[in-house]
Formats: C-alpha cells, sequence, structure tokens
C-alpha cells in the first residue's frame, strides 16, 4: 500500500526550476531513498511531501492527506529531520524530547527514545555542546517523538564521521523495523545502497530511474569484468568461445575477459579443465555509483 | 499544560542560561542606580539639579536600559537565530505554530522587564529613599506601552535583519539612540531642549516613567516636564509605535 504519492510534481523558484517533474510512490513498511547530486531538487521534493511548500502542479498525497490542506493532521503523524536544523545552544537533551513529545496527540515515551539513541547518559548536556553524531542522534529522536507513521529525513549523515555514520545507518533499520516508513533524502550512493529498499534517483528536477539498489546497478551495467593471473600459459580463444564472453584482453600478466550472464563460473570452468589456477581472481561489479553515470552521463561526486 | 505554557518555561529557562541578558538586562538597572546612590552628591537634594537628587531624576533612565537590553538587543538576536539555524523550520514540522516559540520568547522578555522594574523601583525606595511611583497605574501603563514599543522595533529589527548577525548589529544602533533619547548617558538636564523633548518620545518613553513615577517639583522642572507634551499624548504615541512597528515586523517577518 502506498503512503506517500507523487505525481508530476513542479515546482520553480523565480526564474529557476527546482523541480521539473517529479512522480514516485512509497510503499507502507520500507526505506525509499531519494537519491541525486545537490541541487537536484531533493530537498524541494520533500519540502513540497511534508507541506512546507506548495508545488506550483502536480498532486501530492500522504496518507491519503493533502500535505498542505490537511497540514494540521499530517504533522501529528509525519516526523521531520530537517537538513541543518538547529535547536536552541542551551537547551538540554531531556528538555527537548520532553518538550517536542507534549506537541504530539500521541507521543512516544521520549524517555525510551532518549535510551534507544544512546542519549541517556547525556539527557543533562546542551544541545550545542553534544557532538555532531549526538546532534544528529537528538534530530532523529525529535523526528520520532511523535510516534510518526511516516519519518521523513533530509540528509541524515552530512558532516559525521565513519563510525557515527554506520551507528546511523543501524538506527535507521532500527525505526523501520518499528514499523515506521522511512523517506530518505542523500546523496550518498553507499548510504542509498546500504539502507534503501527502493529508490528515486533525481537529476535535474527530474527522476531519471526508480527501482531497488540491485536493479539500478544491474540496468546500468549488464556487462561485467574478471581479472586474473593464470598460472600457466592460456590461450585466449579458449574464453572467446565461450557464449558468455564478448572480449578479451591482455595487462602484463593479468587476463581480463569481458561478459555477460554467469561469466564468473563460466571462465573459472573452462580454467580448471584446462588445470589452470587463476591467481588474484577479481570480479569488478558496477556499484550505484556506475549506475548513476551511466544514467546521466556524469558522476554524482564530482 | 499547554504547548504555550511549557514552550515559555523551557525559554525562560535558556533566557535565565544567558548571562548578559540576565545581568545586564535585569539586574545591571539597579545595581547602578545603587551605586551612584552611594555617592552621597549624587543622593541629596542638589543645588546643581536646581534642588533635585540625581538618584531620583536619573532611575528611570535605568530602567531604559534594561528594557533596551531584553527587548530590543535580546530579542532581536534571539529571534534573529532561531531563523537562521532553523529552529523555527524544525518547529513547523511539528503541531505547533512557529510563532508560539516567538511569542513565549516575548512572554518571557515582559516576566524579565518586569522583574527588572520591580527591583530597581523596590531597592530605591528602600535603600536611596526615593518614592514609590506617585501615579502608580500611570507608571504601570508607561511602563507597559514603552516597553511594547521597544519590544516591536526589537521584532521589527528581527524581521528585516537578513542574518543574526546584521539583527545585532542593527539593534545595537537602535539601543544608542533609544539609550541617548533616555538619557542613560548623558543625564537629561544637561541636553539641549530639544533633546529632553526627544525623550518625550523615544520608546520607551523616559519622560512619561518620570512624570508617573516623582512627585518632586525640584525632578520634573528639571527636564521641563510642565512644558512637554501631555502624558496622555506620551502613552498614546509609545502604544501607536508599538503597533506600528508590531504590525510592520509580524508583516515582514521571514520564517526561514
Amino acid at each position: 500500500m502506498a503512503v506517500v504519492e507523487v505525481a508530476n510534481l513542479h515546482k520553480r523558484y523565480g526564474g529557476t526550476v527546482g523541480v521539473d517533474d517529479v512522480s514516485f510512490s512509497v510503499d507502507e513498511g520500507e526505506i525509499f531513498g531519494i537519491l541525486g547530486p545537490n541541487g537536484a531538487g531533493k530537498t524541494t521534493t520533500v519540502e513540497c511531501v511534508t507541506g512546507l511548500r506548495r508545488p506550483d502542479r502536480g498532486v501530492v498525497t500522504v496518507l491519503g492527506l493533502d500535505p498542505r490542506r490537511d497540514r494540521a493532521e499530517l504533522r501529528q503523524r509525519v516526523g521531520v529531520q530537517l537538513q541543518q536544523s538547529r535547536l536552541q545552544e542551551k537547551i538540554t537533551v531531556a528538555e527537548a524530547l520532553a518538550l517536542y513529545s507534549s506537541y504530539y496527540r500521541r507521543p512516544a515515551d521520549w524517555r525510551h527514545l532518549m535510551e534507544a539513541l544512546g542519549l541517556a547518559d547525556k539527557r543533562r548536556t546542551r544541545f550545542g555542546q553534544l557532538s555532531g553524531g549526538q546532534q544528529q542522534r537528538l534530530s532523529i529522536a525529535l523526528a520520532l517523538v511523535g510516534s510518526p507513521t511516516i519519518a521523513v529525513l533530509d540528509e541524515l549523515t552530512t558532516g559525521l564521521d565513519p563510525q557515527a555514520r554506520r551507528d546511523t545507518w543501524d538506527l535507521i533499520e532500527q525505526v523501520r523495523a518499528g514499523g515506521v516508513t522511512v523517506v530518505l533524502v542523500t546523496h550518498f550512493m553507499d548510504e542509498a545502497e546500504r539502507l534503501c529498499d527502493r529508490l528515486a534517483l533525481i537529476d535535474s528536477g527530474r527522476v531519471v530511474a526508480l527501482d531497488t539498489p540491485a536493479g539500478l546497478i544491474a540496468a546500468a551495467r549488464r556487462e561485467q569484468r574478471v581479472r586474473f593471473s593464470p598460472s600457466a600459459a592460456l590461450d585466449d580463444r579458449l574464453l572467446i568461445d565461450l557464449s558468455e564472453v564478448t572480449d578479451v584482453r591482455r595487462a602484463g600478466s593479468q587476463v581480463i575477459v569481458t561478459g555477460t550472464g554467469n561469466l564468473l563460473h563460466a571462465v573459472t570452468s573452462v580454467l580448471a579443465r584446462n588445470r589452470i589456477v587463476a591467481h588474484d581472481l577479481r570480479v569488478e561489479q558496477a556499484s550505484l555509483d556506475d549506475a548513476f553515470v551511466a544514467l546521466t552521463g556524469r558522476r554524482l561526486d564530482p | 499544560m499547554s504547548t504555550l505554557l511549557r514552550t515559555t518555561l523551557v525559554e525562560a529557562k535558556l533566557f535565565l542560561r544567558e548571562p548578559t541578558a540576565v545581568t545586564f538586562g535585569v539586574l545591571f538597572p539597579t545595581v547602578i542606580v545603587l551605586v551612584l546612590g552611594a555617592i552621597p552628591t549624587l543622593r541629596e537634594p542638589s543645588q546643581e539639579y536646581g534642588g533635585a537628587r540625581f538618584v531620583e531624576l536619573w532611575a528611570p533612565s535605568a530602567l531604559v536600559l534594561g528594557i533596551g537590553i531584553v527587548a530590543l538587543q535580546n530579542i532581536a538576536n534571539v529571534l534573529a537565530t532561531y531563523r537562521e539555524t532553523g529552529i523555527l523550520r524544525r518547529l513547523s514540522t511539528t503541531p505547533v505554530h512557529p510563532a508560539q516559540l516567538l511569542l513565549a520568547q516575548l512572554i518571557v522578555a515582559l516576566v524579565a522587564v518586569a522583574v527588572a522594574g520591580t527591583l530597581l523601583v523596590v531597592s530605591a525606595w528602600l535603600l536611596l529613599d526615593v518614592p514609590l511611583p506617585r501615579h502608580p497605574w500611570t507608571f504601570v501603563a508607561a511602563f507597559g506601552v514603552g516597553f511594547g514599543a521597544v519590544l516591536a522595533l526589537g521584532a521589527l529589527v528581527a524581521a528585516v535583519a537578513p542574518n543574526a548577525r546584521i539583527a545585532g548589529g542593527l539593534a545595537t544602533l537602535v539601543y544608542m539612540v533609544l539609550m541617548f533619547a533616555g538619557g542613560v548617558f548623558l543625564p537629561r538636564f544637561l541636553m539641549p531642549d530639544a533633546l529632553v523633548r526627544l525623550g518625550d518620545y523615544a520608546p520607551p518613553g523616559v519622560q512619561g516613567l518620570l512624570t508617573a513615577w516623582s512627585g518632586d517639583p525640584a525632578v520634573l522642572a528639571t527636564v521641563g516636564a510642565e512644558t512637554g507634551a501631555p502624558q496622555a499624548v506620551q502613552l498614546a504615541v509609545m502604544a501607536g509605535v508599538a503597533g506600528l512597528a508590531g504590525l510592520a515586523a509580524a508583516r515582514l517577518f521571514r520564517w526561514e
């Protein structure tokens, strides 16, 4: 069942088009990623979804509600963590959580949330004294303190160190395990690949692809590459004759085989039959990065 | 408990954690008047001031100082910072409208200046024999509308300033003008008559505070109280400034 539906969303600011034509739907219980480079229109899209902006054209429905008309009800049921939103520098963790939980009809137990997010020992610490990762966790806690059905999280791990990023990812998986649908906005490929069930790839205000991370990768590169150093002389024709192989090249002592289908199995079978051992065998698989290049013709992180 | 009350209590705690606002806005006016009162020539009637007492003359200016710090400097800075750092934006994603946070701030400021004013009036009365306000209700009214006018100017500064730094600069500029007109830097009886008259109308209206507070004809004579604008006109001007600047601030305020 779709809990968020966006159809032909269009939004311009003055002369520039923020979002040109964006359509997607988010199913209940999934982690849906909105992925794209900076300035692609991701934030504008979620701002329209959360009712912070009015779209120029297009239809947005969230939990059957119109984000602008039914904003009061929407705010009760959708938790939002916005990019670069701080808190009062001198408010403590416990004060912020207690205050924000009082805003909701059916709040979560904020003490429990504070424990779950590893902030219990920081309860009396002021926001300005928290580390970047702790501030981010508090932000997530505030997005969850109203027991939302949907959590929208924008640029969750920007500015965090690698350990804090991994901890945050674990946290998001726990949130989803708790039954919350997560809409995740990111410009990090690894984050999208690791967390998202499905994702919309946005570039210049348009959805260029909408699929699972694996599906996007497969679509981007059907070809795979196998590299190895043969233990004995190897006739290239043994490999070229295979139906899976499209090309065989050599780089020094290494053989590079390009092909499709179950390439690795085909190559290793031939080598085994000829009693050749493949040293330094490596299979190069496409990543989401390659998918982005294939779909847009440029790299995500310049 | 309503969300406004909860928000106000938290904002009050945050205000108390700001040493500058508490020290200079709430305690400083009383401290200065008491320190000046410790000097005999400023405490006793002096021929220099036409038989008036300096502390009695200057006490309303100390109030102006406190109101200026809390309602102008602090409010402009807090509102601009709350916008710039995305606090208002975060709140707009919750069921509570960000205007509640601003309202909470205004209530905190009102309580802070009320405490500052009470502290000053009572300590000047107990320790320096400065009589309690002669027209208490007029005094409260003058204090209320005067505070409202300065507060509205503070909110207007926050509304038009693009960021907290510029809000701070603008607020300081307006503050200097108001403090000068309010006789904080230079006692008003030393000013030329035209500048003394400025004090009738510059928020928060030091003249209105003085005439409602002091019954000493010598005090009133030094700042030309009887030749100045009638008190009702002064109060109306303050209310007008409060209304217009408040309306402009509300209309011009950007939430992000």
